[in-house]
């Protein structure tokens, strides 16, 4: 408990120059009963947002969708035209925004570099050996920078889940603080598998560790497990990152990835935002959706609001 | 050869383990004997140390409790002739002695037949379970003496109350000489207190205390008596059992009311996750 | 971004209020003969939502007629089977009509839809539906091969959980073969009236169910009516005193449920986050009317800065409105009368000394609200932390050891519940054995269910309602 909520600024970069240090103090974490949080989780959940704020919370979905592909079968074709439609969702409708960024693996960063170049939309790409994060360190870095110097401006790590649950903290410490290095100016995004550190109190401790290693945002998931983004995971890590600012003064993101599909979904999540983190983070900086085909559900309810008529799939691009 | 002279007891109230006279100097004439007259500060006094008992007696495990109520069905078989002596029919001690027995054997499983889970329909541990109240104040029947004085108050204390009976005031050598069993059976002090003397003094006293949690008023006879005791216990809202109605039968199983209507449940919720 | 929740608000017209109720007497609705006629508001508006018969000492004989001829003629000689056929038809109508009881709940009560809709109806249909089951089973229920009803059971129930509060008492007195004559609060009686519709819907035989709407006075001409044989009653201590006194020296059986003065306990080693849940909805829930409420919150010493901080960052998170609308935390305060004794205590606790918070927030002008709020730099002498407040309020006290908070936890008369919050499990064990509340919550809190029995030590009452125990009072054991 005495990591959270405090309003005296710590200095806890100490923490990561010795094991013991970094065990103690994420052991030293207060617990996350399971039961509660998913209570909670599920209680933000039925929140009703309608008319005004609904159109204002689609629109700042739309701004806040990381529009991913990762796939083996991605071409640069078919990521020139995801990149595309991250500039201009609807192209029938000007007053639709942007997307926050786009997600692909590093071989493709240079295709849609050059579709995004001058825009507002940032170029995220998953490096570090994603989605298994079972590579040479080296190999990793080299992916990082490679993936950097393609255009990428924001860089999505896994961590290496084994060290982790193996009480390994300090390896997973020093891999990110070495990722954050290769980064330079691009945004680090740590994603921590939260399917795979299977209780709440690791996800708490593994956001913690990403946040004192100098991420910029906290990530649920590579999408590649099948438990991705829930409501009660992001709840514990929107606790992890508000606590973080308090005893810190340093800010970091949080980013839900996998598994979000429709705008009710997305909604839940800006409830959760709002009601957990804060207005601070209600903002493309601070949180964004991992998602692919959310993005359309978020435009066909758009033009429900616009319009008063359901749209239909057809009507909305397929990239 | 002249007769011995007999050493003749006397018979005194029976509080915190001990045998104090009466604190008012006052004694009565009763079965030949002088018997100490209870007051309204004995009877205070004996609150008193019942309410110090609790806390070890009710924390005791139920096996020891058990253990104790058996000794006290030992002891009382040793003692067999000294009840006959004073009137009581053998059959009547022997009768007490079986329900000393029985109840001996509630102590470790009333809590598996009076509690148990509960299914809630959640992700939650429920589990409900009877606790002693705490201090009882009893008035024992007027007859049969030892028997129905034996039949209010083991059930009272085997489940961890603490209790102040008020004896039947027209018969209570049984309730002093047993108070003289309790003694030497590893009962600890203050878990059962045995007041002689007119219940007019002592059970309004008792049903009025605010550190009573329950009162039994099986041996009042007089309903106006009864209806006035049962006022006076609603003001800290006592567990009250009402008068046993005159011909009540008490060599027959007395069931589990008696125990359970002295217990409080608690339910205790915990969430199950990891 | 500000993101600002517009007005959800639950549609009314799912209600079909009419202007006035009669009683409902031996099947039907009927005008009182000797009383008169109070209104039911809406708290949220001072709205007058319908008429309402006041029942007399005739009405009230009236219907404890009805009751003994349908216990007599009909329910007792009924086999179990057919009872339970009745109460789970009532219980699927609830159901299937739970939305327009909630909006009604809601309206009559002031509490938030939210509450009304995902606690309240459905826990009410679970009663309904437990206790059906039981109709049948009576003799391995545990009270003997053969146990028998009461009889006629007078039934008094409070403003806090209208319904609920009904479905705990008529329930478990139908499986168990009683017939029931029930007097809702006088500021809550609508869902009772509509509740009695349900049994007409259900075809429950005439005089089974009565409701006799009213205030003390039919209450207390219920109660003490001479042939009645079972009372059970949910409110105030010291009505519940006074009830106690006035069935004294005669046959009737007695369950009580009052009030209390809940410590929630929160150590250094709690799931924080959670716990902050548990301590909001410990005593924020239903506006803090609730007889098992958390008011008393105790924090260890070395954490009550860090655990104060966040709790007062939840509670300015906290929405507090119109009570139809679907993202309403807070409703409105039940009556003026209780407003009233929320801010006196308040203002008691301010005077006494303790330092009073409140979020910013904005309350309607008309009706009845009260902002959520804390006290701090309470101590066990002040009024605060000893007397029910039945409101929004918490009083917060802190503690060094373990000992220390189970003293100041039973440091008080009453005794219905109490929350422990530990990562430590043998330590909810020690703290569970030596609380002396009839509900202990570990790590959670106001959670209810009808197989779980409900009911206090000391002045909270006596008696359990729920589970296989909440047969007992309406069994001849």
């Amino acid at each position: 408990m005495t990591a959270t909520a405090t309003s005296a600024r710590s200095d806890l970069s100490e923490l990561g120059r010795s094991e013991t240090a970094l065990r103690t103090f994420l052991h030293g974490l207060p617990g996350v009963d399971q039961v509660g949080a998913e209570q909670r989780a599920a209680q933000l959940g039925t929140r009703s947002i309608k008319t005004t704020a609904k159109a204002q919370a689609i629109d700042l979905a739309i701004r806040m969708v990381d529009l991913t592909t990762l796939e083996g079968a991605d071409t640069p074709g078919k990521v020139r035209a995801l990149a595309a439609k991250a500039l201009r969702p609807d192209p029938a409708d000007p007053s639709c925004p942007h997307v926050g960024a786009v997600c692909v693996y590093p071989a493709m960063v240079p295709y849609v570099a050059e579709v995004l170049r001058g825009s507002a939309v940032h170029l995220a790409s998953v490096a570090t050996s994603f989605p298994s994060g079972q590579a040479p360190l080296e190999i990793k870095l080299a992916d990082v920078r490679a993936a950097v110097e393609a255009g990428a401006d924001e860089i999505d790590m896994v961590i290496n889940r084994g060290a982790f649950l193996a009480g390994r903290y300090q390896e997973v410490y020093d891999e990110i603080v070495a990722t954050r290095s290769a980064c330079g100016d691009a945004h680090l995004k740590v994603i921590l598998e939260t399917g795979e550190l299977a209780t709440y109190d690791n996800v708490r401790r593994a956001s913690w560790l990403a946040m004192l290693a100098g991420g910029d945002f906290i990530k649920t998931s590579t999408g590649k497990v099948p438990v991705a983004a829930t409501l009660p995971v992001t709840l514990v890590m929107l606790e992890a990152v508000r606590d973080f600012r308090a005893a810190t003064g340093r800010q970091v993101g949080v980013k839900p990835a996998g598994g979000i599909k429709t705008t009710k979904d997305a909604i839940k999540y800006l409830v959760m935002v709002n009601e957990t983190a804060g207005a601070d983070w209600l903002d493309p900086d601070w949180f964004r959706f991992g998602a692919s085909s959310l993005l359309n559900d978020l435009l066909m309810q758009r033009t429900k609001l616009t319009t008063g008529v359901y749209a239909g799939p057809d009507y909305f691009t397929l990239d | 050869m002249s007769e011995r002279v007999a050493v003749r007891k006397t018979y005194k109230l029976f509080i915190g383990g001990k045998f104090p006279r009466s604190e008012s100097g006052r004694s009565y004439l009763v079965q030949d004997a002088n018997v100490s007259l209870a007051s309204r500060k004995d009877a205070r006094d004996a609150v008193v140390a019942a309410r110090a008992a609790v806390k070890g007696w009710a924390g005791a495990t139920a096996y020891n409790r058990g253990q104790i109520l058996y000794r006290v069905a030992e002891i009382l078989e040793g003692r067999r002739e000294q009840f006959v002596a004073l009137g009581v029919p053998a059959d009547e001690v022997d009768a007490a002695i079986d329900r000393w027995v029985w109840y001996a054997g509630w102590a470790d499983k009333l809590t598996q037949v009076y509690g148990g889970a509960n299914p809630v329909a959640g992700p939650y541990f429920n589990l409900s379970s009877p606790e002693p109240t705490g201090v009882v104040g009893v008035v024992a029947p007027e007859q049969p003496a030892l028997l129905g004085l034996v039949s209010v108050i083991a059930p009272a204390i085997v489940t961890g109350n603490t209790v102040v009976v008020a004896a039947s005031p027209a018969a209570p050598l049984a309730a002093v000489t047993l108070a003289e069993v309790l003694a030497t059976s590893d009962l600890p002090g203050g878990v059962v207190n045995i007041l002689t003397g007119r219940l007019t003094e002592t059970a309004p006293t008792l049903a009025s205390h605010m550190d009573v949690n329950a009162i039994d008023l099986t041996g009042v006879t007089d309903a106006e008596l009864a209806a006035d005791l049962e006022i006076k216990a609603a003001e800290n809202l006592k567990r009250v059992l009402r008068p046993a109605p005159a011909d009540h039968d008490w060599t027959t199983d007395p069931g589990i009311t008696r125990m359970t209507t002295l217990l409080e449940t608690k339910t205790v919720w915990h969430p199950k996750g990891v | 971004m500000i993101f600002e929740y517009a007005p959800a608000p639950e549609s009314r017209s799912v209600v079909d209020l009419k202007p006035s109720y009669g009683l409902f007497v031996d099947g039907e609705f009927v005008d009182p003969t000797d009383g008169g006629s109070f209104k039911s508001i809406n708290p949220a508006s001072e709205e007058v939502l319908a008429e309402v018969a006041e029942a007399g000492a005739g009405d009230v004989d009236r219907a404890v007629r009805a009751a003994r001829r349908a216990y007599e003629q009909v329910w007792g000689p009924m086999p179990g089977r057919d009872r339970a056929k009745y109460l789970f038809r009532i219980a699927r109508i609830i159901q299937e009509r739970s939305r327009e009881l909630a909006v009604l709940e809601s309206l009559d009560n002031g509490k938030p839809i939210r509450e009304s809709r995902d606690v309240d109806l459905p826990l009410v249909a679970a009663h309904f539906f437990y206790y059906a089951g039981w109709a049948d089973k009576l003799p391995h229920a545990g009270f003997g091969p053969d146990p028998q009803p009461i009889g006629v059971a007078a039934q008094v129930i409070p403003w806090n959980f209208p319904l609920l509060m009904l479905a705990w008492k008529i329930a478990p007195a139908l499986a168990a073969g009683n017939t029931v004559v029930l007097k809702p609060a006088e500021t809550t009686p609508l869902t009772a009236l509509l509740f009695a519709e349900i049994c007409q819907q259900a075809d429950l035989p005439a005089g089974v169910v009565n409701i006799v709407t009213g205030a003390g006075d039919t209450g207390r001409a219920l109660v003490e009516h001479a042939d009645v044989d079972k009372v059970a009653f949910t409110g105030s201590t010291e009505v519940g005193r006074a009830i106690a006194r006035s069935i004294a020296g005669t046959r009737k059986k007695l369950t009580l449920e009052l009030g209390g003065k809940a410590a929630n306990i929160v150590f250094d080693d709690a799931p924080v986050d959670q716990a902050v849940e548990g301590i909001v909805n410990g005593i924020f829930f239903n506006q803090g009317h609730v007889c098992c409420a958390g008011s008393r919150l105790l924090i260890q010493e070395n954490v009550a800065e860090q655990v104060l901080e966040s709790l007062k960052r939840r509670m300015a998170q906290l929405r507090v409105g119109d009570p139809l609308d679907k993202n309403t935390d807070i409703g409105a305060i039940n009556s003026a009368a209780q407003l009233a004794r929320i801010r006196e205590l308040s203002d008691a606790g301010s005077a006494e000394g303790a330092e009073r918070w409140s979020p910013a927030c904005e309350l309607p002008e008309r009706g009845f609200w009260f902002a959520p709020t804390i006290f701090t730099g309470v101590t066990q002498a002040h009024r605060i932390a000893r007397e029910e407040i039945f409101g929004p309020v918490l009083s917060v006290l802190t503690f060094r050891t373990p000992a220390e908070a189970v003293e100041k936890a039973n440091n008080t008369p009453y005794g219905l519940s109490a929350g422990i919050w530990t990562d430590k499990g043998s330590r909810i064990l020690w703290m569970a054995d030596r609380l002396r509340a009839g509900v202990v919550w570990a790590n959670t809190f106001n959670k209810f269910d009808p197989t779980s029995p409900f009911g206090g030590y000391k002045e909270s009452g006596y008696g359990r309602e729920g589970g296989r125990h909440g047969l007992e009072g309406y069994l001849n054991v």
